[in-house]
């Protein structure tokens, strides 16, 4: 496997595709149709080449895998590193499988300035997928930055009337959150002397200093997840933005964030994230009460499903920091899970839009009798995020709430309270839509799914019933890394409690962390079996 | 008895005072309809002066010359290289721009080859007095390129701005040099940064003070920035886009050289002053941009901002840190270069045009020139994977490594909030529709954007690396004689 650089033929594949596309010169409707099937063509072919990293990759190993290196800037200790393990390889094909998708959802859809478009979605693709498998923390953050163009001008071009304010806000706010991070690699640079992931991950930053670093990560994370207060600019990006940008958005763009709180936060920065553990789970509670009643208020439906994404990022963000077996697990799993779901679900509502260009649901209904196709299939992703049994977000809800009833009773209580108002908003959403009287003419007019939108739902219905019911599938490729990971964070935290002279704290770690991690062994293999 | 000081250190700027004398003669004796010649000849003279340069003795080894008034490093080696690149380039850039705006004279290149043998002077000044030589041949040149434009009201105004404030601010430089000198006796680098060893006197706190803020003045770091927009917005384009560039470089090179040698070990002392200069320029910078519609002052207060990090880095006071300000200026020239270029080639119908809102549409009526002044935009931001973001890294990093944390929170918040400014750009060259067409630029100025666009993205990956030990080396030089 060493002999191809698998990760970065992935990575810079996209950019290949985007350098032929704006060499294409002519008349302007073949440059459109000719640019549309490179981009296409480019980023199915990108998917089959990631697929090798999932085959190639072995799940019983915990540690980075198909790691390539090559020296850049000595004078700073530099590198060219790139790996994945059990925690990114998802997210890797997440992206290069949404890519095709938002291509082919953008056919007929996207009118005018065909060629940037394209252009700009695939370098889109090749910074995602830079990011999730840089492990030198200068090129992790040159892709997390990176990101920010194409989707700024996929928003600001592309994007509905709105568009300039939302592009800025997006940008600004996901900018300014980061820069702090910057700092922060810096100094952990400077103790640590190497930028290397791998190196980092196993060192010991002093206890005063996690705090800070901390809390730069947690900024810019938090910006990007979002994680309540922190989501404002969400819903407008959302809104605004084409229907590709915002599957992206909200398929992988949103992952970064989470990604990069296990990464950082979790495996660098134990002690603080102990710390910070209650902070983290009332933003996450806030998150889940406050947006799911802010989505039932809300009567444009790509808003309600953004709300809704802040919502169930907040699971994510919850069961990231109950630390527990069930609750890292279950992010995980509501991330991917999350992923297909909010993915598919704006896809759905890219098919509404274009037919009727209005997002307000008032001006729907009854379309169940002339759409079943598409009913079927908005059905299956409305239950999917509700989290029905059988979907993928039941296996992601249901295994954060049990890492966060291990974890603190409260938090479990007050989040299962938000699992209701998921159910109430996406119910509203899908009777709106879907039942009453068939009366307005040009609803009545509006044709059933076509055979391309149907390719393009096909394998997101096969992917989020699959992981609905045969879960393990997916979580015996990152079980094994996230155990590790776990070992390594109560290992460091029951040795910075030894350290400290703090008895009641010690004896809070070691009863509590450590048997809730032999406990949750037989539950996680009883929730994977289901 | 005097013995002839040895020439071979400051051959390059022997040579070119004496070409620029030859350059003079060719202009005056082929008269009118003479400027691209004496441009592109001038373009080689600097060529070969930064040959000279790179061939010298200063590249390996520290030399001095003039009884220890002239000294050439490493580190001047560099600035030098830099200055010249920004200097040829900028002729470059102007020739068709004077020619369009009916200013064609061959005395244009020949003040830039002066400006330029001041600045190389003030990089290898050794001494108070051979600094204020140098930076008075340069200011002089500067002062006559701002009123170039001699019949344009704006031009003149200035020129005129630019004269009376750069006389105050050298007077303040004097001043302070004459303090420094009664109170420590000697007005040469080596002798101060010895006699200061042991601690300064009150008197050459406040001498010190006055140079850096007539230096301060020449960098137009805030608070001696006020002349900065009016100049930028009045000169020619093409004597703002030398403006933004080569005399920066060379005074902030200067007050590297000046704080870091004889003032090295008044590093308390001066740490306070650039800590608020810098914070105060990224500020100011970044929040005086906001308001503004030419792009000519736009970029004047992203110049204020500019040097606020540079000067983050200077702050640092530490080998890395002045490493990480020459890598800073490198990436910076590139960047400007590129900018104004092509600012020089915005014109409708042959006029010359100025607003941002000009741009309008640019992606759709020129989409390479707006891709390349959208990677620009995105470089000056700050925002990986452009070059800019590596200038940020190598002044933040040693800010951070010397526990300068506020400054560095001040610096990466400024820059956040210097994106929107840099976004509008881009969000009028690509979201809003066409009002007029520009002009298609120059076939010149095409290859100058397209070869700072690529260096700026991404070819810039690939030099990044001897950049970097070609800075390390100048300020190792500059550390060692500590």
């Amino acid at each position: 496997m060493a002999d191809v650089p698998i990760l970065s033929l992935t990575t810079f594949l996209p950019l290949v595709g985007a350098l032929f596309i704006f060499l294409i010169r002519g008349e302007e409707q073949n440059v459109a149709r000719n640019a549309k099937s490179v981009a296409l063509w480019t980023s199915i072919i990108t998917f089959i080449v990631s697929l090798f990293i999932l085959t190639g990759f072995d799940p019983s190993n915990p540690g980075f895998q198909m790691v390539e290196e090559v020296a850049w800037l000595p004078a700073f200790n530099i590198a060219y590193i790139k790996g994945v393990d059990g925690v990114s390889v998802w997210f890797v094909l997440a992206s290069t499988l949404l890519t095709p998708i938002c291509v082919m959802a953008s056919w007929d859809a996207v009118e005018k300035r065909v060629k940037e478009f394209m252009i700009a979605l695939l370098v889109l693709e090749t910074m995602l997928i830079g990011m999730f498998t840089a492990l030198d923390f200068v090129l992790f953050y040159f892709f997390f930055e990176g990101v920010l163009l194409p989707m700024f001008l996929l928003i600001g071009v592309w994007g509905g009337p709105n568009r300039v304010y939302a592009s800025y806000k997006f940008f600004i706010y996901t900018f300014v959150g980061s820069v702090l991070m910057l700092l922060a690699i810096l100094a952990m640079y400077l103790t640590a002397g190497t930028m290397d992931m791998r190196v980092l991950v196993d060192f010991n930053f002093p206890g005063n200093m996690q705090i800070w670093l901390w809390l730069a990560f947690f900024i810019a994370f938090a910006v990007k997840t979002p994680i309540w207060p922190a989501h404002t600019w969400l819903p407008f990006a959302h809104v605004e933005a084409p229907t590709a940008g915002s599957v992206m958005l909200a398929g992988v763009m949103l992952k970064m964030g989470g990604y990069g709180l296990i990464r950082a936060n979790i495996q660098m920065l134990p002690e603080a994230s102990f710390y910070f553990q209650d902070l983290v789970f009332v933003m996450s509670i806030g998150a889940i009460i406050y947006t799911s009643l802010v989505a039932l208020a809300q009567t444009d439906m790509k808003k309600m499903i953004a709300y809704s994404s802040v919502a169930h990022m907040g699971y994510v963000s919850m069961g990231i920091f109950t630390m527990n077996q069930q609750g890292l697990d279950g992010a995980m799993f509501q991330m991917l899970s999350h992923t297909f779901v909010s993915a598919a679900l704006f896809l759905c509502i890219g098919v509404a839009y274009n037919r009727l260009h209005t997002r307000e649901m008032a001006a729907y209904g009854g379309m169940a009798k002339n759409m079943p196709r598409y009913a079927v299939v908005f059905a299956i992703f409305m239950f999917a995020s509700v989290g029905l049994p059988g979907t993928s977000g039941f296996v992601g809800e249901f295994l954060t709430m049990l890492g966060a009833f291990q974890a603190n009773t409260w938090v479990g209580l007050f989040a299962a309270t938000g699992l209701v108002l998921g159910a109430a908003y996406m119910l509203l959403l899908f009777r709106k839509l879907f039942f009453g009287k068939l009366d307005k003419p040009e609803v009545k007019a509006m044709q059933d799914l076509n055979w391309r939108e149907v390719t393009l739902f096909a394998p997101l219905v096969a992917i989020v019933i699959i992981m609905g019911v045969y879960p393990a599938s997916f979580q015996n490729v990152y079980n094994p890394t996230l155990e590790k990971i776990l070992a390594d964070h109560q290992a460091s935290l029951q040795a910075a409690g030894l350290i400290e002279a703090q008895p009641t704290q010690t004896a809070h770690v070691t009863q509590e962390t450590v048997p809730a991690a032999h406990v949750g062994q037989p539950v996680a293999d009883q929730a994977s079996e289901n | 008895m005097a013995t002839f000081p040895d020439l071979i250190p400051a051959l390059p700027e022997i040579f070119l005072a004496v070409a620029a004398m030859a350059l003079l003669l060719v202009g005056v004796f082929r008269g009118e309809g003479s400027l691209r010649l004496v441009s592109w000849l001038a373009v080689a003279v600097l060529i070969c002066t930064g040959y000279l340069a790179v061939t010298g003795p200063g590249v390996a080894e520290r030399s001095v010359t003039f009884n220890g008034l002239f000294v050439t490093d490493p580190f001047a080696v560099f600035a030098k290289l830099l200055i010249l690149t920004a200097s040829g380039l900028s002729i470059i850039l102007s020739i068709n721009y004077l020619e369009k705006e009916r200013v064609a004279r061959f005395e244009y290149p020949v003040l830039v080859v002066l400006a330029t043998l001041g600045m190389m002077g003030m990089v290898s000044a050794n001494n108070l007095i051979a600094l204020y030589v140098g930076l008075e041949l340069q200011s002089l040149a500067l002062y006559v390129l701002a009123a170039f434009k001699r019949d344009a009201a704006k031009s003149s105004e200035a020129g005129l701005k630019y004269f009376v404030l750069g006389a105050l601010s050298s007077g303040l430089l004097l001043y302070g040099s004459s303090l420094v000198y009664g109170f420590a006796g000697t007005i040469s680098f080596d002798r101060l940064a010895e006699v200061l060893a042991n601690g300064p006197s009150l008197g050459v706190v406040v001498g010190m003070v006055f140079v850096a803020a007539g230096l301060a003045f020449k960098i137009s770091a805030v608070p001696f920035h006020m002349w900065t927009p009016d100049v930028y917005e009045g000169a020619p384009t093409s004597v703002t886009s030398f403006f933004a560039v080569a005399p920066k470089v060379a005074a902030m090179t200067l007050f590297i050289r000046v704080l870091v040698g004889p003032f090295g070990d008044m590093l308390a002392q001066w740490q306070q002053v650039i800590w608020f200069c810098a914070a105060a320029s990224m500020v100011v910078g970044a929040l005086g941009a906001i308001q503004q519609k030419n792009i000519k002052r736009l970029m004047a207060y992203s110049s204020i901002g500019h040097i606020g990090y540079a000067l983050v880095g200077l702050s640092a006071g530490s080998q890395e840190g002045v490493r990480g300000v020459l890598i800073y200026l490198a990436i910076y020239l590139a960047m400007n270069v590129g900018v104004f270029a092509i600012i020089l080639s915005m014109r409708q119908n042959g006029r010359a045009v100025e607003e941002v809102a000009d741009l309008a549409g640019l992606s759709k009526t020129h989409p390479m020139m707006a891709f390349a002044m959208a990677i620009f935009m995105w470089s000056l931001a700050g925002v990986p994977p452009a070059a800019g973001f590596w200038g940020k890294w190598a002044v933040f990093l040693p800010a951070i490594q010397s526990e300068l944390y506020i400054l560095a929170i001040i610096g990466v918040i400024a820059s956040g909030i210097s994106c929107y400014y840099y976004l509008r750009v881009i969000k009028v060259m690509y979201f809003d529709d066409v009002t007029e067409t520009l002009d298609r630029p120059a076939p010149v100025t095409g290859v100058v954007v397209a070869a700072a666009a690529l260096f700026v993205f991404p070819v810039y990956i690939f030099f990044l690396s001897p950049i970097t030990s070609g800075a390390a080396a100048a300020a190792a030089s500059l550390f060692s004689l500590r």
